[in-house]
């Protein structure tokens, strides 16, 4: 029985940014899980990826930030309005639901959706930068790169995400890093946003057995 | 959520509610350019049809195509069933070639119940005789939401929408399904009928019962408007078609005693000038044309909540 459950947030792998109702969800107080980022690292992490994507994208034209949920939406939205900051025009941000592309869907219960909203003008043609809050085995990425193409056709797809622990499992690589962080493979990282969680922060810690 | 759907009953309120946001999101597929998502595929869906239907079974076949699954189409019609085989040996045949899911409409009350015994699969009821059709009130309440909760309905429920059930109640799965789901939902449901058309112990059932169609109309945010059923009436229900349309059919005389906001449903098949009139099914008010687009959305949103994940009996 009991075969649906919602499950809020998305859940890259088994290393995903969970959600604070959840239980085990660390709290920073909470032992063994230290702080590897302070808000004002992420701040300025945020902003260096913004100048990095405008001198990339020659001014951000055509360009269209799309966030995967649930906590890389909110990374998308602070990019953009950090663009729209330094360029005076805000970038077109939106959003997209990875989960029906995922390939761990048959390795536990059904997921809700979250939400996919593309700006008006649509992505083809577009320089398309896919936003994420964590880059681990990379399968999260790649089922966003399936979603994408039942959107439409991209002139080229990027890839900005704060953290990059590591442990690659498919051949995929990030254009804009906020933080290199070398992990080992039993240890979780978790990014908390103040959108969603009261105070933005990157803890590292062991995973749940 | 339930192993199978059998029952609109058995849905609590966090499942309904999550079976109709899973379906706001789907419904974005449909305007995409690639109407596909590849979430089913190496999935097998039958649809096992005993009973005519074209908006339901098309319905269920459009969904789990456009979730990659593969479908089985089986009409008793033209089939070993002619021949005398029982439900329970043609659904472990069906079964035995892979099927993960069997979508099932019969003329028997309870006969998806006895075929969830038999089969390991999921088992969808896609009408049941004069019991359920779960399916179609999860569309009906999906259209009630979007219509009248409006952009920002994700999560919500359908918390003191007044819904008036009308018609032939007494024969109507629709019905029945829809009285208890909605209530599930938190709207106030009415049901009316003529006296002859009105189940025994309705008052059981979680809603109002009224003979006064008039007086319902001024106070309800829905009227949905049940089928004439004449293939299951074995009596005379009411003496004429006439003294029925007048009573009890929706006519723009009617639909004018409706609230501003108020909608106008139908589940189909209508029959034009019997309960319903033809310049109110085609009014802006009727949902008719959604409620079938809603179709295909909210059964994908069953199936990818019933065949998407992991299937073991433990989870």
């Amino acid at each position: 029985m009991c075969a649906m459950r919602p499950e809020p947030g998305h859940e890259p792998g088994d290393n995903g940014p969970g959600n604070l109702d959840r239980p085990g969800y660390p709290s920073p107080s909470q032992q063994g899980w230290k702080a590897v980022l302070t808000p004002e690292e992420i701040r300025r992490a945020l902003s260096r990826i913004a100048h990095e994507i405008l001198e990339r994208t020659h001014g951000g034209e055509g360009m269209v930030l799309l966030g995967i949920p649930t906590r890389g939406v909110y990374l998308a939205r602070r990019l953009a309005a950090r663009i729209g900051e330094f360029e005076g025009a805000p970038a077109p941000v939106g959003s997209l639901d990875v989960t029906m592309h995922r390939d761990d869907l048959r390795l536990r219960p059904a997921r809700a959706l979250q939400r996919t909203e593309v700006p008006p003008d649509g992505v083809d043609g577009k320089i398309v930068v896919l936003v994420d809050d964590v880059l681990f085995s990379g399968r999260t990425v790649r089922a966003a790169l399936d979603a994408l193409n039942d959107l439409g056709r991209p002139k080229s797809v990027q890839l900005a995400v704060l953290v990059d622990r590591g442990h690659r499992e498919l051949p995929i690589r990030a254009d804009y890093v906020g933080k290199n962080l070398p992990t080992a493979h039993r240890e979780a990282v978790r990014v908390l946003l103040t959108e969603l969680d009261g105070e933005d922060s990157v803890l590292l810690g062991e995973r749940d057995q | 959520m339930n192993r199978h759907l059998i029952s609109a009953g058995d849905l609590s309120r966090d499942d309904a509610v999550l079976i109709l946001d899973t379906a706001a999101e789907l419904a974005s597929v449909a305007d995409r350019p690639i109407k596909k998502l590849p979430t089913l595929r190496g999935r097998t869906v039958v649809n096992l049809f005993y009973e005519d239907s074209t908006r339901t079974r098309t319905s269920f076949e459009a969904a789990a195509k456009r979730l990659s699954a593969d479908v089985i189409n089986f009409s008793a019609k033209g089939s070993s069933v002619a021949k005398g085989e029982s439900l329970k040996d043609t659904a472990l045949t069906l079964e035995a070639m892979g099927s993960d899911a069997i979508v099932v409409r019969h003329p028997a009350s309870g006969a998806p119940r006895r075929l969830a015994d038999w089969v390991s699969g999921r088992v969808i009821n896609a009408g049941d005789g004069t019991h359920e059709h779960p399916t179609q009130a999860l569309l009906d309440a999906f259209t009630i939401r979007q219509r009248l909760v409006g952009p920002d309905q994700r999560g919500k429920a359908l918390d003191g929408v007044r819904v008036t059930i009308v018609g032939d109640v007494l024969h109507s799965r629709v019905a029945r399904s829809n009285v208890l789901l909605l209530d599930t939902l938190g709207a106030e449901v009415t049901v009316v009928a003529p006296p002859t058309l009105m189940p025994w112990a309705i008052e059981t059932w979680p809603c109002k019962a009224s003979y006064d169609f008039d007086a319902e109309l001024r106070k309800s945010d829905v009227v949905m408007m049940l089928r004439v059923q004449q293939e299951r009436m074995s009596a005379a229900f009411f003496p004429t078609v006439r003294e029925y349309r007048r009573r009890y059919g929706l006519d723009t005389g009617r639909m004018a005693l409706l609230p501003e906001h108020a909608i106008v449903m139908h589940p189909g098949p209508m029959n034009r000038g019997v309960e319903i009139a033809a310049e109110v099914a085609d009014s802006p008010r009727s949902t008719i044309v959604a409620q079938v687009a809603n179709g295909v959305t909210v059964r994908m949103a069953v199936l990818y909540l019933m065949l998407g994940g992991a299937t073991e009996e433990t989870l």
